[in-house]
């Protein structure tokens, strides 16, 4: 069954709420339909973000505004989407499936989940949550600024289900949680989002993973918020593997408390385009974020990341690389902010942007930027854009290394760099053994 | 830290040194702006028609734009109407032929602030050209250079005597749709210095502008054209002073600069403009736009800035690097003190195969001082080979300032090399102590200190400036910490 | 030379000398002493005038004058040289340019005249090969890039050019080789004359190996506990700071009426 706008995004969205609205989880619950219509009023008044808006300069979604999208509720699986879940298993991982933006309890691994899961650990989706009214889903919805552009404003508004990851003061996950969302279907708008809270000392490794097929063009905009609380540890990795045809727009936000640890990997390979904003405040003293990616396109891929890495408060340490590689006519945009607010002495802030052109029509706009309003910092940042290094090609060659297989050491070797800090070994295997089937072919 | 910055305090604080006012018997016209206002602007300077022309077009053009905004800088809004967008010295019609018809009050404020006109008490080898609020009202060494077949002379004078190379380089680096204040700028220009350096001619001194905006309620709006044709060199600089007042003032410049084959053009220039009070009260709001275009092959621009003056600073000199193999070069310190605002940086797009540029910025921020990079390196695809190396440094002084760095980079072309680089550090207590602990003073060590942090840009300028822009940032920088 | 009295110093509100007296006359070698955190290195701060160590008791009698009344570039122009622990890196700043300001300030102080280029690259060149280093460091940036053993030559280099009356070495020793420690020992006894003092402060005897001192005191919680001649250093090598630490604190105790 479909659901929804006839007409193009903005207006098609809007116009579609009412009917949409009571379908969605939550919809007997006042706050979270409170939350929904403000969210709505928020996004028919802001619209979809244009490339007059400094943080989209230098990305235009006309190509999604023009376009009218479903939403699609949750119908059979069929034996394809199976074999797509297959394909995508991570082996040794808490594994959740949601398939068009729906939970797939029977795609689940281990099922039930919460039996395999430490005391104190609570792992299901956000609609179970929601439904089951489990303390505190609220205040963590309320803690979520939601308002930063259209996109998120949507997602508010139209969710339809997500992981919903709560862990008490010092549970610590091993398996890491692997959320795997396929959308399946041409012309289909999802909604996933993920609320993450981890309680003092609790410790954990999210993997959230989209995929889709080549042939379909949808668009995927998800929303993922992490709570941490004193000491805590969360690792999130962003695997997005979307259809070639796919529009992906994701926002990731982190709140760090005291002390704690954020360790965020984004790996974008999919997608025609594909926009990702990943940031995180650190709110309180002594916190750590470590941010990296990595950003392979060819074809008429867009790809954009946009982080933000917030100092609100004294003694923070942040390190962020962020790699390219961009082949044929793909074009990659990176914006990294790092701000360090007035109180928020003995700051130590790194960035690093490094991009790769392989052919003549790639393109890439880097824009990093230190923001200091603090006098005791160390801040440095960096940004390159080049080629394959002459030297080493010739050194390799010299070597008696084909051309072609030089050129493939060396971007496989520049790109596996932003890999290096995942800490969870089995994961990081498992990563690195997709960069050869991601990364341009070379002749 | 806290005693430091008590200690420190005290080796405030000297006052603004140019901030004295020169009454003059002026020639100005009333308030506002129209077209009216720009025809009597147009006539007092004898103008051709062509000028008047693009002027109006200037002018028509700049009533459907709006303010920009995007700058990290904020002020409050800027009443055009309120503004004297014409005022000179009064004197003869045509200005004066030689020094000695100079109003010799003029000539004493030169002497005041260090810029003598008298010619055989200038600096060895550099001739000025002095801009008075409205109008140039000297230049020196105008016969020596003539032989040579440089032109340097005020800009109002260039129209006159030289209007084919005004008409065929004016705004073909800047047009006057280019941005609000230059558009402004198009449309009010009231003088400004001209330079052509004719084929093969290297300039043998040094050409300077210097800059003082003297009467109330004025704007300053002037040009300045720089043409080096094939294989010629000129070094330039400009240097700037205004009155302390309480109100600020409106200076917005247009710098177009060309460069042909194999020429080389080096720009420097010393901005010391009134900053406003140590409250925040008052100084210039220093809107220009600086361009020089690398016409064609194997020539060279390079800008040099020390920007310590001017309450609000928002100037990007920048390169169109245009011909194959040419080099655009940015080298600046920008001080922000008290609660002074400077957004500035530059833009080097490169066009042609084999460019190179290089951006070396220097921001000290001290006090509330806020002080941001802005920069653009683009690469279009024709640039085959282009390179770019940026360097910004940042150093604060002080807990209440801040620093921002915004480089854009963009590139479109997969042979070239594109490198940014920025830091942000602070004056150390320990590196006070230990310059202490060897004999020096506080406020030296600091000056010590802000001398190593910029002397990679301070190398770019010619030697006598070098030595008063070092100068000028040790006087700037007192009262700076606390 | 210098006299001090009963001297109680507090950094950020913690008591860290606590009523320390020490005499040093003119062509004395004195070493002091004592285990990490006694307050060693606060002492030589304290000498040279550092921020944020408050006297909070006691008097500092330099050449007859309050020592303590004296900015940290007085009593350097007045010949006091603190050889650093940690020597500051200053980018930008060439070493020879910090040198030819220090001795100018230094010589304008004493009413000289300055040194021209060329009669300072002249003596430099000379106190460089004494301590047996490279000329290409006077041209680097001030201790940027230095190991950790020219950082170290450098700070006596800088004595050997500034020829101070009271020389206070903090730690010169930690972080050398051998060799390095030869050389930096060298430099030191080289200086040694009837007008200078020097206090060295150190953690181990091996320095005291190269450079002998005249007296020696041990440091503990914050006063002098023992003093000695030379011998004292390798009694102290053999049994360690252990028993006197614990005889100043039985000291301590008696005099302060109960547990500190």
């Amino acid at each position: 069954m479909r659901i929804g706008p006839e007409e193009p995004c903005v207006p098609g969205f809007v116009s579609a709420y009412p009917s949409l609205a009571v379908q969605l989880p939550g919809a007997t619950l006042p706050w979270l339909r409170r939350s929904r219509d403000e969210a709505l009023e928020r996004f028919a008044a802001l619209g979809l973000p244009t490339t007059r808006d400094e943080d989209w300069k230098y990305t235009s979604v006309a190509a999604i505004a023009r376009r009218v999208f479903r939403v699609d509720a949750a119908s059979d699986v069929s034996d394809e989407v199976r074999a797509v879940v297959l394909l995508h298993v991570i082996e040794g991982t808490h594994r959740m499936v949601f398939v068009d933006g729906h939970f797939m309890p029977g795609l689940s691994q281990p099922a039930p989940l919460p039996t395999t899961l430490p005391q104190g650990a609570r792992i299901c989706s956000l609609a179970q949550a929601v439904e089951a009214r489990v303390d505190d889903v609220e205040s963590v919805f309320a803690s979520a600024d939601d308002a930063a552009d259209g996109f998120t404003a949507l997602n508010a508004a139209f969710w339809s289900d997500g992981a919903w990851i709560d862990l008490a003061a010092g549970v610590a996950l091993e398996a890491p949680v692997h959320l795997l969302f396929v959308t399946t279907r041409s012309d289909s708008a999802c909604f996933p989002r993920n609320l993450i809270r981890a309680g003092e000392g609790a410790s954990a490794t999210v993997i959230e993973h989209h995929v889709g097929p080549d042939g379909a063009s949808y668009l995927s905009d998800t929303v993922t918020r992490i709570v941490l609380g004193r000491g805590a540890r969360i690792a999130h990795t962003k695997l997005q593997q979307e259809g070639r045809k796919a529009f992906h727009i994701a926002d990731v936000a982190a709140e760090q408390g005291r002390d704690s640890a954020f360790l965020s990997h984004a790996l974008a390979f999919g997608g025609q385009l594909s926009r990702a904003a990943i940031a995180t405040r650190l709110g309180a003293e002594g916190c750590d974020a470590k941010l990296a990616g990595l950003y392979v396109g060819s074809g008429r891929q867009h790809i954009d990341h946009h982080t933000c890495i917030d100092h609100a408060s004294p003694r923070g340490t942040s390190r962020e690389l962020y790699k390219g590689v961009l082949d044929e006519a793909a074009r990659a945009v990176f914006n990294g902010r790092v701000i360090v607010r007035p109180d928020a002495q003995r700051s130590d802030a790194l960035q690093s942007n490094r991009n790769l052109l392989l052919s003549e029509d790639a393109e890439v706009d880097t824009k990093p930027q230190l923001e200091i309003w603090a006098d005791d910092v160390k801040c440095a940042h960096g940004a390159t854009v080049g080629q394959l290094d002459a030297d080493q090609l010739h050194y390799l060659r010299a070597r008696g290394i084909a051309e072609g297989d030089a050129r493939a050491l060396l971007i496989r070797a520049f790109a596996a760099d932003a890999l290096a800090g995942i800490e969870h070994g089995p994961l990081r295997v498992r990563l690195e053994s997709l960069l050869p089937g991601a990364l341009p072919e070379t002749v | 830290m806290g005693k430091r910055s008590v200690q420190l305090d005290e080796l405030i604080s000297q006052e603004y040194r140019h901030g004295f006012y020169t009454p003059l018997d002026v020639d100005d016209v009333p308030r506002g702006l129209s077209e009216d206002v720009i025809r009597v602007i147009s006539a007092k300077k004898q103008e051709p028609a062509f000028m008047l022309e693009w002027r109006l077009k200037a002018f028509r053009h700049w009533l459907t734009m709006t303010e920009p905004h995007w700058a990290t800088v904020h002020h409050p809004p800027i009443d055009y109407q309120d503004i004297v967008y014409y005022s000179a010295p009064r004197g003869k019609a045509d200005g004066p032929q030689s020094l000695a018809e100079v109003d010799p009050e003029l000539l004493r404020t030169y002497e005041k602030l260090g810029v003598p006109l008298q010619e055989r008490e200038l600096l060895a080898g550099v001739a000025v050209d002095a801009v008075f609020d409205s109008v140039s009202v000297a230049t020196t060494f105008k016969e020596k250079l003539g032989e040579l077949g440089i032109i340097f002379c005020s800009f109002s004078e260039a129209v006159r005597n030289h209007p084919d190379l005004v008409q065929e380089y004016l705004g073909s680096v800047v047009p006057y749709t280019d941005n609000f204040f230059a558009t402004l700028n198009s449309a009010v220009f009231s003088d400004g210095s001209f330079c052509y350096i004719p084929p093969g001619v290297r300039c043998p001194m040094e050409l300077s502008t210097y800059f003082r905006i003297n009467a109330r309620n004025t704007g300053q709006f002037e040009r300045t054209l720089i043409i080096a044709d094939r294989g010629a060199y000129v070094s330039y600089l400009e240097g700037c002073t205004a009155p302390m007042r309480d109100e600020n003032q409106l200076h917005a410049a247009v710098v177009e600069l060309i460069a042909r084959e194999g020429a080389q053009i080096k720009y420097s220039t010393v901005q010391n403009w009134y900053p406003g009070d140590k409250d925040g009260k008052g100084g210039i709001y220093n809107f220009v736009t600086k361009r020089g275009d690398c016409r064609e092959a194997n020539s060279k621009i390079s800008w040099t800035q020390v920007e310590t003056g001017s309450a609000i600073t928002w100037k990007y000199p920048s390169v169109i690097l245009r011909g194959d193999n040419s080099v655009g070069e940015f080298h600046s310190v920008a001080l922000t003190n008290h609660w002074q605002q400077a957004d500035t940086g530059t833009k080097m797009i490169h066009l042609g195969r084999n460019t190179r540029s290089t951006i070396l910025s220097k921001g000290i921020s001290a006090g509330h001082g806020s002080n941001a990079y802005r920069g653009l390196v683009k690469v279009a695809k024709s640039a085959a080979g282009a390179r770019n190396y940026t360097q910004c440094d940042s150093l604060l002084l002080g807990d209440r300032c801040a620093a921002h760095t915004f480089p854009y980079i963009e590139v479109k072309n997969p042979t070239a090399r594109v490198e940014h680089e920025a830091s942000t550090s602070r004056i150390g207590e320990d590196q006070l102590f230990y310059c202490q602990s060897r004999g020096i003073s506080a406020e030296d060590a600091v000056s010590l200190i802000v001398s190593g942090f910029c002397k990679e840009v301070f190398r770019q300028l010619p030697m006598e400036f070098a030595v008063e822009a070092q100068k000028l940032l040790g006087v700037s920088l007192e009262g700076s910490i606390g | 030379m210098l006299e001090i009295r009963n001297l109680h110093v507090t950094v950020d509100d913690k008591p860290i000398l606590r009523g320390l007296d020490l005499e040093v006359r003119a062509g004395e070698v004195h070493a002091i002493m004592g285990p990490n955190g006694s307050g060693k290195s606060t002492l030589a701060y304290v000498l040279a005038g550092r921020e944020g160590y408050v006297v909070t008791q006691g008097e500092i009698r330099y050449m007859g004058r309050d020592l303590l009344a004296l900015a940290p570039e007085e009593r350097a122009r007045e010949g006091i040289f603190l050889a650093f622990q940690y020597p500051v890196e200053i980018p930008g700043v060439a070493n020879v340019y910090l040198l030819k300001a220090a001795l100018n300030a230094m010589r304008r102080h004493r009413g000289e005249s300055e040194l021209d280029a060329v009669d300072f690259l002249a003596l430099v060149k000379g106190k460089l090969k004494l301590m047996d280093m490279d000329e290409a460091l006077l041209y680097r940036a001030v201790n940027e890039g230095f190991s950790g053993g020219e950082k170290k030559r450098n700070e006596i280099l800088q004595m050997a050019v500034l020829e101070p009356r009271l020389a206070i070495l903090d730690e010169t020793d930690s972080g050398l080789d051998i060799d390095a420690l030869k050389v930096v020992a060298n430099g030191v006894n080289a200086m040694r004359s009837p007008e200078r003092a020097m206090i060295l402060v150190t953690h181990y005897q091996r320095l005291l190996d190269y450079i002998r001192p005249d007296r020696v005191h041990v440091l503990a919680l914050g006063r002098i506990a023992l003093s000695g001649g030379p011998d004292l250093a390798q009694d102290l090598e053999r049994r360690g700071y252990g028993w006197v630490e614990a005889e100043a604190q039985k000291r301590h105790a008696a005099s302060a009426g109960g547990p500190g």
